[in-house]
């Protein structure tokens, strides 16, 4: 258990935890709540997140989905913020907001004209405990809730991730989308959902971001005057589940309604702790061009990447796309294509192949390991202009690492050398080690 | 910390020039971040071309960024992301757009490209058959995308035939299967050209430098004589047209009503956007999402939206439902339009939508993408360099009268466009 607050009689100079370096502090209150702060006055705005180290990772068969139903009972009202309020408080002072649910966490944030950035700290510490989970609010949320997946079911992109991620992953809870399975949110019950709450909702199961146009010492205080009452919440309930090898290819078809048809191939990928992560970024850009670092997407285009040049230039496919994702836990290494009309998934499948083989075999280039991180670097710049971006990287970074990640990614990015992409395109995109799914139409 | 009204963007440090062959270019400086945005318009669009061309723009804008006589398609992208950057020309309705993102020091390199794109595309015939296949690949999608065939269909029903609101901007099988390689070179040489060219240039770059880079690259171009077109005019609906499209197989329903809205350069437009922001907009999607989602439990999305550009752009209310819930989301989204139109909104409710539009500012203008959108509009919509300084006066001295004005001249609950996508057999 831990040990009761008693912040009152320490000062925040005083705390031997502290770290400040970059233009970034950080230190934990004595009721655990980790603080993250970077001034930045470029803009007179600010943004305030809180992070809760809880997501779909979380959940066990039969509550699936409760990590993102939690977070939208967080909208429904406090006795202070009643329900609906927060959201026109903030749009009433310019601001933007969201809640966001992931594998790995749960986070809140708001954007706000600097001045007004107490608000976000007023909302966010008040729904850290106080959050009623009215009967009637979770009946009325089921359905919302309901809604949202079959929207996301009208997607056949939806639909093999779903199926794949379920086959990638047998143990571990990555096995199912965030959303939650339709029988679950049927069946769930407002007690589960504020059993979950209690169990995860606490400062020593959070960290606080805040960015923006702010004195860091006077925000530091502010935080300590909202959070610093808050005592903190139990033991967190322990997670031990481990994927086991994969002993062989896995491959999934979905059928369903439409004319197009979808590949998407996924191969092991390590933690993004593991030192082979920044090697298989850069992989990842040679084959299939640069990731954005941009929350809200990042608008470069693949063009000249190796991927795009034999799918996509061949008129095999119409589009290409990589995605290699930071996680706590071993994930994946995605590949995804839409199949041009006329052309199969097999045949998408037996160009990648081809493609893929090229790169298992020989070493890339010196120019193409440059390029992928001059790419890094400019992404990097172009994510820096948003407090609201830097504010999730601080804290998504402390998700599966520490916001040190987030900060040395381009050091580490730049030090990766040719022979290293090599290894760890030989290492990792193994036959045996993959699940390749296809989406057809019902009609062909 | 308040948000000087010296630092919001005015006409002492916003840099115009006009120039002979009709180009207008604005920059902003901002060495905050090591970021060059460019942000321009070119006078052509979806409204130069004909319904049994739908498609014909964006097809050929597209194929602007697939070869010149010095860069080929590969050439062309090997140059913008190798150093990290992006740049493209893309149609929309009424102007097309092109521009840039990338760190300073490759800002020679991406107006050279633009410039090289923009004035002498060749339109290969290889790659107009690469950007063939994937528009239709594209149309295969839409035509399994319940959002899209209802916005494209409540465009249908909203508009008359030949308006070109009513036809596809994207195109449809036949249209795009029929456009000739010739089709897209006459159409570049009649419609693109430096006539009514903006350029906002917003970042780390000095004024001058920016100018003269801009201007040895396009000062002398003058490219078509293009006729600057403006949609036509589009009469008010004056019954429920309404029409569903069968997507079996799927979960989930959208629907989409349409009404025709105000220019952006229409005088009642400030009342009709706090009108909309309103009904479908504020907080969590306004007074529609808040009986459509929060109370009614019948959608995750639920808003309103207003185009409010140079035409007669559409209002619309845009929901995605369960498809036995129909019936009952149109009835909400309608008694919503009649009480904003019976009874003038509350002080309260109109003070706080306004705090929502004059406190956003700071956030719309933090980034140089941000800055370079509104630089844009502001030379488009002929809003004076002032705007930015004047918005929050603009917006502060809309009366709920005015408010209510602009519902009753816009938005009729009973007669409008209604598309429906999604099963019907549920």
């Amino acid at each position: 258990m831990a040990k009761k607050a008693t912040r009152a009689t320490r000062t925040s100079a005083q705390r031997a935890k502290m770290v400040s370096r970059n233009g970034v502090l950080k230190t934990v209150l004595d009721n655990g709540l980790t603080v993250i702060l970077h001034e930045n006055h470029n803009a007179p705005v600010a943004t305030f997140w809180c992070w809760y180290r809880v997501g779909s990772r979380h959940e066990r068969s039969g509550i699936t989905g409760i990590s993102h139903w939690v977070e939208h009972m967080l909208f429904k009202g406090t006795k202070t913020f009643p329900k609906a309020t927060v959201d026109r408080l903030v749009s009433r002072e310019g601001g933007i907001w969201n809640g966001l649910t992931w594998f790995d966490f749960t986070t809140y944030f708001e954007t706000l004209p600097a001045d007004k950035i107490d608000l976000a700290l007023r909302i966010e510490s008040d729904r850290m405990v106080n959050a009623l989970f009215r009967p009637k609010e979770v009946k009325s949320e089921r359905t919302v809730i309901i809604s949202e997946r079959q929207g996301s079911e009208n997607s056949p992109a939806f639909l093999l991730g779903e199926v794949m991620q379920a086959t990638v992953f047998l143990v571990h809870g990555y096995h199912h989308e965030t959303i939650g399975h339709l029988c679950d949110l049927q069946s769930m019950t407002r007690d589960d959902l504020y059993a979950h709450y209690k169990a995860y909702y606490a400062p020593n199961n959070c960290i606080a971001v805040a960015v923006g146009a702010f004195d860091r010492k006077e925000m530091l205080k502010r935080i300590e005057t909202a959070f610093g009452k808050i005592k903190p919440g139990p033991p967190l309930p322990a997670i031990h589940s481990v994927e086991p090898e994969q002993k062989g290819e896995r491959r999934v078809t979905v059928e369903g309604e439409g004319q197009t048809s979808y590949i998407d191939v996924a191969y092991r990928a390590p933690e993004a702790r593991h030192p082979d992560f920044a090697p298989l970024v850069v992989l990842d850009a040679i084959l299939s061009g640069p990731s954005g670092l941009s929350l809200f997407g990042g608008g470069s285009t693949n063009a000249s990447s190796r991927l795009y040049r034999a799918l996509v230039d061949t008129e095999l496919a119409i589009d290409v796309s990589g995605g290699l994702l930071p996680t706590h836990d071993p994930f994946a290494y995605t590949i995804g294509a839409t199949a041009r009309q006329g052309h199969t998934p097999a045949e998408v499948e037996a160009a990648l192949d081809a493609e893929l083989q090229k790169i298992i075999e020989q070493p890339p280039s010196q120019a193409e390991v440059d390029k992928a991180i001059r790419q890094a670097k400019a992404q990097f710049a172009y994510g820096s202009e948003s407090v609201t971006n830097q504010g999730f990287w601080y804290g998504f970074s402390e998700m599966f690492a520490d916001y040190h990640w987030f900060e040395t990614y381009l050091d580490r990015l730049s030090q990766v050398t040719v022979n290293e992409v090599h290894r760890v395109a030989q290492a990792y995109l193994v036959k045996r080690h993959r699940t390749v799914g296809y989406y057809v139409p019902k009609s062909q | 910390m308040a948000f000087a009204n010296s630092s919001i963007p005015g006409p002492e440090n916003i840099h115009r020039r006009e120039y002979a062959n009709g180009m207008v270019v604005l920059v902003k400086e901002n060495f905050s971040s090591p970021v060059v945005v460019i942000d321009g318009v070119l006078r052509f669009g979806h409204v130069d071309v004909k319904r049994e061309q739908a498609g014909l723009a964006g097809f050929m804008a597209s194929v602007m960024m697939r070869g010149t006589p010095r860069r080929t398609f590969q050439q062309i992208y090997e140059e913008i992301e190798s150093v990290g950057a992006a740049a493209d020309v893309g149609a929309g309705l009424n102007v097309s757009g092109f521009g840039s993102k990338s760190l300073a020091e490759s800002l020679p390199a991406m107006i050279d490209i633009l410039a090289d794109v923009i004035q002498n595309p060749i339109f290969p015939p290889a790659e107009v058959e690469k950007e063939r296949g994937e528009i239709l690949t594209d149309l295969e999608e839409r035509a399994d995308d319940t959002r899209r065939m209802a916005s494209l269909t409540m465009r249908e029903l909203l508009y008359p035939a030949t308006h070109p609101y009513a036809y596809s901007s994207s195109g449809y099988f036949e249209t795009v299967k029929a456009i000739t390689r010739d089709d897209l070179e006459r159409f570049y040489h009649k419609h693109v050209g430096s006539k009514g060219m903006i350029v906002a240039i917003v970042g780390a770059v000095k004024a001058d430098e920016a100018f003269r880079m801009w201007e040895d690259a396009f000062g002398d171009w003058t490219g078509a004589d293009n006729p600057i077109t403006l949609a036509p005019p589009a009469p008010k609906p004056s019954e429920v047209r309404r029409k569903s499209i069968d997507i079996p197989g799927k979960t989930q329903s959208d629907l989409v009503m349409g009404l025709i809205g105000p220019a952006r350069t229409d005088p009642d437009y400030f009342p009709a956007a706090l009108c909309n922001s309103v009904l479908g907009v504020f907080g969590l999607n306004g007074r529609i999402g808040e009986k459509v989602r929060v109370q009614g439990g019948l959608a995750y999305y639920a808003y309103s939206r207003m185009d409010g550009g140079l035409g007669p752009g559409a209002w619309q209310v845009v929901a995605g439902v369960n498809p036995a819930k129909i019936e009952r989301a149109i009835d909400l989204c309608r008694a919503e339009i009649k009480r904003i139109r019976a009874t003038r909104v509350p002080a309260k409710e109109l003070a706080d939508n306004k705090a929502f539009y004059t406190g956003s500012l700071p956030l719309r203008l933090e980034t140089n993408d941000g800055v370079a959108e509104q630089l844009t509009n502001m030379e488009l919509f002929g809003l004076g360099l002032d705007y930015l300084q004047r918005y929050a006066d603009l917006v502060n001295a809309v009366t709920p009268q005015q408010v209510q004005d602009a519902a009753r001249k816009y938005l009729d609950p009973d007669a409008y466009a209604l598309a429906i996508a999604g099963p019907t057999d549920h």
